[in-house]
């Protein structure tokens, strides 16, 4: 582990001490390449004045909206498509087919729909993730042992009861995966969506970076988006699947 | 019902559970005209199997248990035997025939007959406490007592210290330990257990016997336990039902009044299970050769 760290520090120093003699060498101007003092103060700077915080704020209000709503979207969708021959013949394989078109494919479709909107922001996030968190629950339902369900159901879970207290955390194994999935489609087609308009949110400040020439604040940003996907990732993500080894043993859903 | 709490028998150790002038004999008196805890009339069930051919699992099984009873079933595999547990507890409906649990007909689970899967199907996302209460917190039972009831029925199977951990945690017999008690949590009339101690060594599996026998007579619940091992239904059961090879009809039943407690080693319990046996061999045989058959087929 030790090893591994220290293999990391050293790999992002020589990224950083190339970046600063490249930079140095002045080959092509700060628009084209910002040097790291640059970036650390358009950083410090976008904090100072509260514009990251506030993009920061919106994206994750947006984000936690779409998302939260493609996981329960997701979930009723993915249990009925697994509870019903007829629509895993229909929807299932629609589903499947239209996992293969990028997300931002919808943003054109969603700004005649809703407009310049928020909802068109939205709408883009949700088809994002949804599909993953669908197609993963519905497998999730299929190859859960029966057993659960049959064991719940003798011990008086019915309805809501059976698929809260079992089929749900019987099929989280199953799920996580599609979860994590949609949790990254989600935030990628987010900024992309942002991107469009005024929208406030980070992708609105990369390309406002763009539109002033100021690609210290591009960098910036963007390093602010790898952060806080990180962040989610290892707080979320990582805890969950912890949580899951810990009670499960050690290959959940092998 | 009485709760574990109230029951003085529950104090008691395992090894002298036998000898305790507490104890109430619970083999009934023969005289004694109790109704049937449980009756099965007429049970048929069929499935159809993938190339569209009715498959008769159980054709007319008529049983009747008194309450306290300890029946074992024992036939071949594929005579069906885990389809009648499956039908006594509601997950499954008969094609044909009725059970009636005190003279009401059965139709759906329901707490008061409890099924001891083979694979337990015990909530890995829970612990073991939370496993045994689960019946209970479905039923609505406030946290405060269903806790005390579960740590009862824990103490119960020796399990009073492992409450917090989590099911892959355990060994295999301390598994099943926990299926009793999740299952006995509920406080059913009816316990159904579906060859519960196949996969264990022997050791564990004599001490589990020990185990079920005392807690069953310490609970007076009705017990039908299915099994292929015949020592096992000699050594537990008040009698023993033979099924025959598909369809699985009832062959033979066997009274066992031997006294209690009993062991694997008693020469009663050799000599009735070698009995058994003799009646189950050629069942046995009818489903070797039927394995045989399929092998060749599907060749």
């Amino acid at each position: 582990m030790t090893k591994r760290a220290a293999r990391q520090v050293l790999f992002y120093a020589v990224l950083l001490g190339l970046w600063i003699l490249i930079a140095r060498l002045k080959i092509w101007p700060p628009y084209i390449l910002p040097t790291p003092k640059g970036v650390w103060e358009a950083l410090a700077a976008g904090f100072a004045d509260h514009s990251f915080w506030i993009a920061i704020e919106v994206s994750m209000r947006r984000i936690a909206i779409g998302y939260g709503i493609s996981v329960l979207l997701g979930v009723v969708l993915g249990l009925a498509i697994a509870g019903s021959k007829f629509l895993e013949d229909t929807l299932g394989g629609l589903l499947v087919s239209l996992q293969s078109l990028p997300s931002i494919c919808w943003l054109p479709l969603a700004v005649l729909w809703f407009g310049l909107t928020e909802k068109a922001i939205l709408f883009v996030v949700i088809m994002g993730s949804v599909l993953s968190v669908t197609i993963a629950m519905e497998t999730g339902r299929q190859q859960m042992p029966r057993i659960y369900a049959m064991a719940g159901r003798n011990l008086g879970a019915r309805g809501l009861k059976l698929f809260l207290y079992v089929l749900l955390p019987a099929s989280l194994p199953y799920l996580v995966s599609g979860l994590k999935q949609g949790w990254a489609f989600a935030w990628r087609s987010l900024i992309s969506g942002e991107m469009i308009f005024v929208s406030l949110g980070l992708g609105q400040l990369l390309m406002l970076g763009r539109d002033l020439n100021d690609m210290s604040q591009v960098v910036a940003v963007m390093l602010l988006i790898i952060a806080i996907g990180y962040l989610v990732d290892g707080l979320l993500f990582r805890t969950l699947e912890r949580r899951l080894q810990e009670k499960w043993g050690l290959s959940p859903a092998a | 019902m009485t709760s574990p709490a109230q029951h003085p028998a529950i104090q008691r150790d395992l090894e002298d559970g036998s000898r305790s002038p507490l104890q109430v004999p619970n083999a009934a008196p023969a005289l004694a005209p109790l109704p049937p805890k449980l009756s099965l009339r007429g049970i048929s069930r069929n499935f159809r199997n993938s190339n569209q051919h009715d498959l008769l699992a159980l054709e007319r099984i008529d049983l009747q248990v008194r309450p306290g009873e300890f029946v074992c079933v024992v036939g071949p595999s594929g005579c069906g035997k885990s389809t009648l547990l499956h039908l006594i507890a509601g997950l499954a409906q008969p094609s044909a025939g009725t059970v009636l649990l005190d003279g009401r007909p059965v139709d759906g689970p329901d707490t008061g007959r409890i099924l001891i899967f083979q694979d337990l199907g015990l909530f890995p996302w829970l612990t073991v406490i939370q496993n045994v209460e689960f019946g209970l917190r479905m039923a609505g039972v406030p946290k405060p007592e269903r806790r005390f009831r579960s740590r009862n029925y824990l103490r119960l199977v020796h399990l009073g210290e492992f409450e917090d951990s989590y099911i892959h945690q355990l060994s295999g017999g301390m598994r099943q330990r926990v299926a009793l008690a999740r299952a006995l949590a509920t406080e059913p009339d009816v316990l159904l257990m579906d060859e519960p101690f196949a996969a264990l060594d022997a050791q564990t599996r004599d001490l589990l016997h020990d185990e079920l026998e005392r807690i069953w007579r310490e609970t007076g619940r009705t017990i039908i336990f299915v099994t292929h091992n015949v020592r096992e239904a000699a050594r537990l059961g008040d009698r023993v039902l033979l099924l025959t090879f598909r369809p699985g009809r009832v062959k033979r039943e066997f009274t066992i009044d031997l006294p209690r407690p009993r062991h694997l080693e008693d020469v009663e319990v050799a000599r009735t299970a070698r009995d058994i046996l003799d009646e189950l061999r050629d069942e046995i045989n009818k489903s070797r050769e039927a394995e045989y058959r399929h092998d060749k087929t599907s060749r």
